[in-house]
Order: C-alpha cells, then sequence, then structure tokens
C-alpha cells in the first residue's frame, strides 16, 4: 500500500515477548500456557501482603542472549515500579526497567537490506489475564469481568526499535526477523497466536522532509498479518485527517481484525503518571564480562548468518527456492538441508522436501533424523523412489516414525524395471495415436500426458524421467 | 518549591484511588502543606553530585536458579475472593483498557 | 514471668513443661487484655499444640531449640498461615495468609510457641499506636498514656508480663520507640540481617523485623534464632545468623563511644540527664568518650517522611478489593477500588499515602523523593564518617518518656518528630538497640539508645548490658 504523493509513514514497533523459562520471573510457579485458572500462582505472583520478588537467572540469560543477537550494550541495570491500577495486576504495580535498562541500544539488519536501530530491551513482569462477560467478549459493553493469575510473573523481554520503519512491508520483514531470532536464542517460541509474543506499532505520518508528526500506539496486534493491515490503516487515517485540515490526536488506538480499522482506546492528553521508582525489593543487576562472554558463547547461529550460510551454496536460486530457504529458516530446518547439501543431493530437492514435507509436519520433526532424510532424498535422486514416492515416505517417517528403505518396501514402491516400463509406454502410445503424434511431432506438452498416463498405470511407482527417457527413445 | 495546592492534593487522591471528601481535601493540603514545608530545608540543598544508594550494602547479582517451587493450592486462593466465579476472580466491569 | 533464657533453660531440661509455661502466659493474657488492647488475636489451640509438640520432644530426649516452649507475641503485620493478620486495619479484617512470614517459620524451628497478634499504629504508621483501627493499646506501665508505636502491642504483651519476647517491625523507629516507653529492650537489626519475606510491607528499603524483651541476653537469644541468609528475600545479608549470645558480656573496655549531639538535642532534660548518666557508666567500664556532631542527621526527618510515605504509597496500593481482604461494590471495578480504600484505610494511612504519591509524582520527583534519596546517601556518609572516630555512638531513643492519650494526634508533624533519634538508623540500615536506663516524669522508664555500624550488634548487645547491669538489672 503507498501512501498519497509527498507523505510517508514512520513506524516504530515495541514487541514483548514471554521468555521460555521453567517458572516465572520472580517466584517459582510454573511458567506454563493452558493450565486451569488460578492454578500456577503463589504468595509472590499473587502479591500478597508480604511476599518478596527474587529473580530468575535464566531470564536474565535469555535477556542478554536478546540482547547480544540485537548487538545492544549489555549494562548494569536496575528493577523500577511502574505504577498503575487495574485488576489484572496483583499489585497495581508492575516490576519493569526504567532508565537503566539491560540492554542499551542495538540494531537489526533485515533481509531486504535495511537496518533498523534498536532503542532496548529490557525485563519485565506479564500481567494476569481478564476475560469480560456480557457485551461482546470485548471490554466495552461487558457486565463484570473474570481475572486469571497463571500469566501474571511470567517473564517478559520488552524490545524497542528506533522509529526507523518507513513501510508496512519493511514492518513486518522486522517482525518476523526479530521472531526468527527470539526463536534461534531459546528465547521464545515466537507464537503470536497463543500471545507468546506480542506487538504495539507507534504510527505517524509526514510530508518528507518534515519533522515527525505526532503518533499513535496500536497495541497488542498478534499476527503479522494484523500488522502490516493496522499500519497501513493508521498511517492513511491519518494521512486523510491531515489532508483534510485536522490534527492528529496523540492516544492508543486498538486494532479491530474484523472491521479492518483501528479505533480509539485511550486518550494520552491524561497522560499516566506512573511515578516510576527504583524497586527497593530487588538489588542491581551488574552482568560482569566473564558471564555476557558466556552468554555469547553459548548462542546459536542468528536467521541472518544462517541464511547467508546456506545462500553461498546456491548458484543463481531460483525465486521459488529463495522462497524455500526463508521457509527453512524460518522453521529452523537448515540442518536438514545442509546435511542434504553435503551428501551431493541436488539444491532445489533438498530445499523443497524440507520446506514442504518436514513443513508440513513440523511437530514431529524430530521423528525425522538426517541420515533418513539424506538417505530418503538419495534415493528420489537416484530414480530409485519417483517424486511422489519420496515425499510419501517422509510423510511416513514423520508421522510415524521409520526408516526410508523399510519405510519404501512397505509401501510397496519398488523400482519399476526398465522393461516393464517399455511395455507400458507401448502399450499406451498404442491406446493414445493422436497424441503420439503430436507429440512425435514436437509438441513437448504431451510428455505431461504420457507420464501421467503411466502414473496411473504403474500406482505411481515409474520415474517421470525415465518415462521421458523411454518416450524420446521412441520418437 | 512551590506550595500544595488543593487541586495537587485532589490529582494525588485520585491517582491513589482515594475519595476525599471537601473537607478532608482542606485539611489534608494543609497537613501534607506542613511537612512538605519542613522539608524546605533539604529541597534548599544543592546535592548535584550526589547519588541515591541502592542497597546499603551493595548486594548485587542475587538471582535463584529456574527451577519449580509448589505453587498455592487453588481452593485456598480462591476462597480469599470477595468474589470468584468459575475459579477466576470476579470484579465489576473495567472501564478502559490497561495502559 | 521466666525470661527466655530461663523459659528454655527449664523447658529443655524437663523441669517446666512448655504447656504450663502457655497456660501461664494465657492467664496473663485473660487477666489484662480487655483493658489494654494488646492482642488482637489469641490463638489458644495452635499455641497448645505448639506447646505439646514441644513436650513431646523433650520427653523423647530431643534438642528442642534455642527458645523451647518460649510463648512469643507477633506484631500482627506478620503473616502467620491462617490466622488473621490485620495490620491492625479494616482493609485486611478477616484476611488469614495462606503461609508463614520466614521469621515466624524460624521461631517455631526453634522451639517458640506463637500465641497470638498484637495491635500495631494501622500498617506500621504511627508512634503511638493510636491509628490502629481497632483502637489504641495502653500502656501497662500507666493506662493513661501510650505504649508507643508502631509496635505498641508487642512492647505491651511483654511489658505487662504477658509473654517474655514479641517481634515487632521498625521502619522510624517502631520498635525502639516503644521499648524505651514501655522500658523494654528494642532492637532494630542491620537491614537485611533479618528475612522480611512475610512482614507486610510499609518502607520496603527501611524495614526491619526485631524482638522486644526484658533482658539484653533475651534480645540477642531472640535475634540469633531468627537472623540470616533468606533465599526467598533479595535484600537479605548473604551470611548466615551470627554468633550473638556469646559476646553479650563482652564488655566496652576499649571501644570509642560517639555522643553525639544530634541524638539528644531537643530531649527533654530528665532524657538528657539519663544519657550523660550512661554516658558515665560506659566510661567507668573502661570506654573512651568521644564528642561527635553529625549534622546531617537533622535532615533525616525530612528525607524519612518523602522516602517511606512514598514507598509505602506504592506497597498499599495491592489493597484494592480486588483478591483477598475488604471490597465495598460499585459499578466499575476503578469506582470499587476507590470505594474499598476509602472505607478501609484510616486517616494516618491515607495522609501517608497522598503525601507518597504527591513526592513521586510527575514534576514532583526530583526535588522530594529524588532529593531524599540523596539526603540518605549523606546521612550513609556520615555515620561512615562517625565510625571512623567511634565503635558505637550514644544517643537518647526518643525525646520524651510516654506520652498521654491524644496529646500529639491533633497535629501530625508533633507526632512524626518523635522519631527524630531513630530514623538516621533506618535510612543508613545500620543497627540500633534501646536498653531502659533511668525513670522519669511519674517513674516512667527512659530509654538510652546506642547505635554501630552494619553488623556490629554483638558490640551493641555487649554494651547494652553494661548499661542494664548498671541500672541494676543483672
Amino acid at each position: 500500500m503507498t501512501l498519497p504523493d509527498g507523505w510517508e509513514m514512520v513506524v516504530g514497533l515495541e514487541v514483548h515477548t514471554e521468555l521460555k523459562t521453567n517458572t516465572k520471573m520472580f517466584c517459582g510457579c510454573a511458567n506454563a500456557f493452558g493450565a486451569a485458572p488460578n492454578t500456577n500462582v503463589c504468595p509472590i505472583c499473587l502479591g500478597l501482603p508480604g511476599s518478596l520478588p527474587v529473580l530468575n537467572v535464566r531470564a536474565v540469560e535469555l535477556a542478554m542472549a536478546i540482547g547480544t543477537a540485537l548487538h545492544s550494550t549489555i549494562s548494569p541495570s536496575t528493577f523500577h515500579r511502574k505504577n498503575y491500577f487495574y485488576p489484572d495486576m496483583p499489585k497495581d504495580f508492575q516490576i519493569s526497567q526504567y532508565d537503566l535498562p539491560i540492554n542499551a541500544g542495538g540494531y537489526l539488519d533485515l533481509p531486504d537490506g535495511s537496518q533498523v536501530s534498536i532503542e532496548r530491551a529490557h525485563l519485565e513482569e506479564d500481567t494476569g489475564k481478564s476475560t469480560h462477560l456480557g457485551g461482546s467478549g470485548r471490554i466495552h459493553g461487558a457486565d463484570r469481568s473474570l481475572v486469571d493469575y497463571n500469566r501474571s510473573g511470567v517473564p517478559l523481554v520488552e524490545i524497542v526499535s528506533g522509529p526507523d520503519i518507513r513501510s508496512s512491508a519493511q514492518a513486518r520483514t522486522y517482525a518476523a526477523e526479530l521472531r526468527g531470532i527470539l526463536i534461534a536464542t531459546g528465547a521464545s517460541d515466537g507464537r503470536m497466536e497463543e500471545g507468546s509474543m506480542r506487538i504495539d506499532a507507534n504510527v505517524s505520518v509526514r510530508r518528507a522532509g518534515d519533522p515527525f508528526g505526532t503518533r499513535c500506539e496500536i497495541k497488542n496486534l498478534n499476527s503479522l498479518r494484523s500488522l502490516v493491515r493496522a499500519i497501513d490503516f493508521e498511517a492513511a487515517r491519518q494521512v486523510e485527517l491531515l489532508e483534510g485540515g485536522g490534527t492528529v490526536r496523540q492516544e492508543t488506538r486498538h486494532w479491530d481484525e474484523n472491521l479492518g480499522a483501528t479505533s480509539t482506546m485511550r486518550v494520552k492528553e491524561e497522560a499516566d503518571d506512573y511515578r516510576y521508582f527504583r524497586e527497593p525489593d530487588l538489588v542491581d543487576l551488574v552482568p560482569d564480562q566473564a558471564w555476557q562472554d558466556r552468554v555469547r558463547a553459548g548462542l546459536k547461529p542468528m536467521p541472518a548468518e544462517r541464511r547467508a550460510t546456506l545462500s553461498t551454496r546456491l548458484r543463481d536460486p531460483s525465486p521459488a527456492l529463495l522462497d524455500a530457504l526463508e521457509v527453512v529458516i524460518d522453521l529452523g530446518l537448515d540442518d536438514f538441508v545442509v546435511g542434504a547439501l553435503d551428501a551431493g543431493i541436488d539444491a532445489d530437492l533438498s530445499f523443497a522436501r524440507a520446506a514442504n514435507e518436514i513443513a508440513g509436519d513440523l511437530e514431529h520433526a524430530d521423528n525425522l533424523s538426517l541420515a533418513s532424510y539424506v538417505a530418503t532424498l538419495q534415493m528420489e535422486q537416484s530414480g530409485e523412489l519417483s517424486a511422489t514416492q519420496a515425499k510419501a515416505v517422509l510423510v511416513e517417517i514423520l508421522a510415524n516414525g521409520g526408516e526410508p528403505v523399510a519405510v519404501a518396501k512397505s509401501k510397496g514402491y519398488e523400482r519399476l524395471a526398465s522393461d516393464a516400463l517399455g511395455d507400458v509406454v507401448a502399450q499406451l502410445i498404442d491406446e493414445h495415436p493422436d497424441e503420439w503424434a503430436r507429440y512425435r511431432d514436437g509438441d513437448e506438452k504431451l510428455a505431461q500426458f504420457f507420464i501421467g498416463q503411466v502414473m496411473k498405470l504403474t500406482k505411481g511407482q515409474a520415474n517421470g524421467k525415465e518415462v521421458i527417457a523411454e518416450l524420446q527413445a521412441r520418437r | 518549591m512551590p506550595s500544595l495546592r488543593r487541586e495537587d492534593v485532589a490529582h494525588v487522591a485520585k491517582l491513589a484511588r482515594l475519595t476525599m471528601s471537601e473537607a478532608e481535601l482542606d485539611k489534608f493540603t494543609e497537613q501534607l502543606g506542613q511537612v512538605l514545608e519542613h522539608a524546605s530545608d533539604m529541597n534548599a540543598l544543592d546535592l548535584d553530585g550526589v547519588i541515591a544508594t541502592a542497597h546499603p550494602f551493595g548486594l548485587i547479582n542475587v538471582v535463584r536458579e529456574d527451577v519449580r517451587l509448589p505453587s498455592l493450592d487453588h481452593d485456598v486462593v480462591i476462597a480469599m475472593a470477595p468474589d470468584a466465579e468459575d475459579g477466576r476472580f470476579a470484579v465489576p466491569r473495567i472501564l478502559g483498557e490497561a495502559p | 514471668m521466666r525470661t527466655v533464657r530461663q523459659t528454655a533453660l527449664d523447658v529443655q531440661s524437663g523441669d517446666a513443661s512448655a504447656l504450663s509455661v502457655l497456660e501461664e502466659s494465657l492467664a496473663a493474657i485473660r487477666a489484662r487484655n480487655d483493658d489494654l488492647n494488646v492482642f488482637l488475636y489469641v490463638d489458644e489451640e495452635g499455641a497448645r499444640a505448639a506447646a505439646s509438640a514441644v513436650d513431646e520432644r523433650v520427653a523423647r530426649g530431643e534438642n528442642v531449640g534455642a527458645l523451647a516452649g518460649v510463648p512469643v507475641a507477633l506484631k500482627d503485620n506478620l503473616c502467620q498461615t491462617d490466622i488473621p493478620t490485620t495490620c491492625s486495619s479494616k482493609i485486611l479484617e478477616g484476611w488469614r495468609p495462606p503461609y508463614n512470614a520466614t521469621v515466624v517459620d524460624r521461631l517455631l524451628l526453634a522451639g517458640a510457641v506463637p500465641v497470638g497478634k498484637t495491635n500495631l499504629d494501622e500498617f506500621a504508621m504511627g508512634s503511638s499506636t493510636e491509628n490502629s483501627a481497632f483502637g489504641p493499646t495502653k500502656n501497662p506501665l500507666d493506662t493513661t498514656r501510650v505504649p508507643g508505636g508502631s509496635s505498641g502491642g508487642s512492647a505491651a504483651a511483654v511489658a505487662a508480663d504477658m509473654t517474655p519476647l514479641a517481634l515487632g517491625s521498625d521502619t522510624g523507629g517502631s520498635i525502639r520507640q516503644p521499648a524505651a516507653l514501655c522500658g523494654l529492650i528494642g532492637v532494630k537489626p542491620t537491614y537485611g540481617l533479618v528475612s522480611r519475606y512475610g512482614l507486610i510491607a510499609f518502607a520496603s528499603s527501611l524495614d526491619q523485623i526485631g524482638p522486644l524483651t526484658t533482658t539484653v541476653g533475651d534480645a540477642a537469644m531472640a535475634l540469633e534464632a531468627i537472623a540470616g541468609h533468606d533465599p526467598l528475600d533479595s535484600t537479605s545479608l548473604p551470611e548466615p545468623s551470627p554468633s550473638l549470645v556469646a559476646h553479650v558480656d563482652d564488655g566496652v573496655a576499649g571501644k570509642r563511644v560517639g555522643v553525639v549531639r544530634e541524638l539528644i538535642d531537643g530531649a527533654d532534660e530528665e532524657v538528657v540527664a539519663a544519657v550523660e548518666r550512661a554516658i558515665a557508666v560506659l566510661k567507668d567500664a573502661g570506654a573512651t568518650i568521644v564528642e561527635l556532631s553529625v549534622p546531617e542527621f537533622r535532615l533525616g526527618l525530612s528525607a524519612y517522611y518523602l522516602i517511606a510515605p512514598a514507598e509505602a504509597s506504592s506497597n498499599l496500593a495491592r489493597f484494592d478489593g480486588v483478591r483477598y481482604g475488604l471490597r465495598v461494590d460499585a459499578g466499575d471495578v476503578t469506582a470499587m477500588m476507590e470505594a474499598t480504600r476509602t472505607a478501609g484505610f484510616g486517616e494516618e494511612v491515607k495522609r501517608r499515602i497522598m503525601l507518597g504519591t504527591y513526592a513521586l509524582s510527575a514534576g514532583y520527583y526530583d526535588a522530594y523523593y529524588g532529593q531524599a534519596l540523596k539526603v540518605r546517601t549523606l546521612t550513609i556518609e556520615a555515620f561512615r564518617r562517625a565510625y571512623r572516630e567511634a565503635d558505637l555512638l550514644i544517643g537518647a531513643t526518643t525525646p520524651s518518656v510516654a506520652f498521654e492519650f491524644g496529646s500529639k494526634t491533633a497535629d501530625p508533624m508533633a507526632m512524626y518528630l518523635s522519631d527524630v533519634f531513630t530514623i538516621p538508623s533506618n535510612l543508613s540500615g545500620e543497627p540500633a538497640i534501646s536498653v531502659p536506663f533511668g525513670t522519669g516524669e511519674a517513674g516512667l522508664p527512659i530509654g538510652v539508645q546506642l547505635l554501630g555500624p552494619g553488623r556490629s550488634e554483638a558490640q551493641l548487645f555487649a554494651g547494652a548490658r553494661v548499661l542494664e547491669i548498671a541500672d541494676g538489672r543483672p
């Protein structure tokens, strides 16, 4: 989507991710999704009188890993209280970080070649979750609300970008790349639909060359698609407003996926006074160089590095191959592809079977060993298995385990003997004289027709390349 | 420092979720004003280079391992609630979204 | 009433049963509690069960612990599982915590017998226990006068011979001042020496739990039992409990005792006289006396009355009617929170919440809270300088003996001024002890205060013991 001539959008994103720790930020309750309400709670995460917080070291290390991956400066930091009243906040303050965050500065290089600055990535605790009864299930029009504190105290890292993003597409790329990094560091599972990664977008518009305009914040976007649509809508709304002589009011807005529009949530004039002050129940965090080095040493390669590693092994990749590459990086299937390439498997094949078959049953990727993956592709590459058959073998191993030769045998995939193939082709030539005449005269498209017929007759056992060889031999 | 005004006290009462009667507003404005007035000796000092102290004995890096500890029994938790439904704490309608 | 020391000896040796000691305690409570309003809740059943368990262990030949069979009174801002814990506030009326404060667990581990929860100024905000939502507590030595605050109930429990040991909390003097007004030993330990887990917070960076007893030796025993690192409190010092009882009779020979003008000037004549006599006693016992002036202490009151309310305003935000305690219904949640807090909190609590909220609010943070934190650093540095010249410091605990009910309630500032000698130690996090030394008006007890650097409780007990003996209580 492009804005009217002369206008540009200015976007900054705040991404909150829940950290993949066993326990919550300040207590030993389980950090788990989907438990029965108010079963993973204790005096600390309920904020009962007399309770005190104690910091989870794994949350700190994951925060440091994120900071390292984003080229931030890992700094001595302090926790602050952000004070406001809300029923999903057990203490009616949130323990967060304010002017001394654990990660300061940084940047993210995007695959499109652009760079987005990172202002900070800090630690904070999550709130409980409310459901609203009566009305539409949204807050407005509800009679009462019910609160579950299982999520209260779950560790979060908030990553704040600079206002460097200039299009919704770039925002999407940033969010996707950041998500890949969060997954690669082990910090997050990146499941936006489960709420473990949430995005707020700050959007303003300006005529090129002008200073930044007034921005609006769109909160809690939970899919990349919503992110793009919401940003585009909001930028267009602001441009229309300004071109009509109006002014943009600084406010927080809510994105309605069904209506496809943002609407006012809260006006920021009555600016919340959070009365930040240093959390007296916690002490300062000063990660020494040795600790920082250990975290850095333990980091796995990030998507950008893995993308580069794989790209260097491709000569003149087609658009389809590049798409498959993205899928492989996104889903962390590089090891399969690298292993296949190392074993001499053709690049298109190595990528395609990962980006399609393995991607299709990601949950069970562990059932497929690298050795089995390579062996299956070798059988396909050598002609022992047809493409259809190879795919079926992979799908079977993913679903139920097993190893390629045995699975192929159990499915009855035997290599079709070449003379048997010759007989089949001869039979089809007899049965389809018109098609054969056109093929013989040079209509290459009919090769596909004959391949299809051969497959029908042989129940997929023939090898496409061999069929073509037969046809050509008989021309 | 400017002296404490009645509207400051009213604003602060709202922030603190306390209802004040007119008489209370008057009284608290006077009393809080006295405390702040007493603090004027402190306000007058130029403490520009002085840094606030965190822990008086310099404790840093106090952390715990990421291991499970027992949670509270659900029934005990819900029993404390002034109002509950379906295992959750019930509250009257919330008028605005969270900040 | 048996001392803590004597009780533990008698019970562990089998000379007295924990149950019989408990019955004496309960009888003393029954005799005077209605009049004095010391205990908000007495847990007869739980105490009897605990006492019986101690007796069984003794019968089996087990070492029960340092506080075997000792009845203990707990200030009602300390959480005890399933026992009503109110902080003397309507907002927590009826609430029973589902867990124990760490100090309660440690007392139980040492074989002590918690007997009940004592009255305090609401949420520990006050110096007379007149701010309790459940009525004031009377000073057992003169029932027309206050026992001090905020740990007034705890002090009264010991002064009325109900229990030989009580735990209180001290944020600006709330253990030491009631101890002084009731003729008891009261200790505010080094910040972080005693775990705050389960202490319902007033001002997190200042609060400490400590004992009130009739003898120095008892206080040392009690503090040893509850002190030491707690993984549930991030601000707790890393070391285990220090050895204190063994040093009580160390004496003060060779110690330099600093006499701090700012901890004496402004006290009533009789109090000043008592401090001067105490100085003479220490000198006779071999200490060198050094005259010191620490002008930074004069800023302490202002800094305290910004820091403490600021932290309290945040700590008390959780009382909103959602999860426990009082709820006053209303049409929406914000109105409910407001109605609940307005009905549930008393006047002093509201006053401090608003003062604290103001001190933290946008535009005022730097001038008030921010500035107060800097004054705190000045106080810490001032103490550091003082401790180059002296090993411990001496002063008054409070400007006067116990005052009459209602005499300071008209003007909050008047009440706040009674904390002027105790506040500096809370700001610096360093320990201090109040020792009864002589009497004043109408025979009422006077408290003398000894202060020391962080982790110097042993020498404070030693100094206090010297004064105790000189005051006729060997």
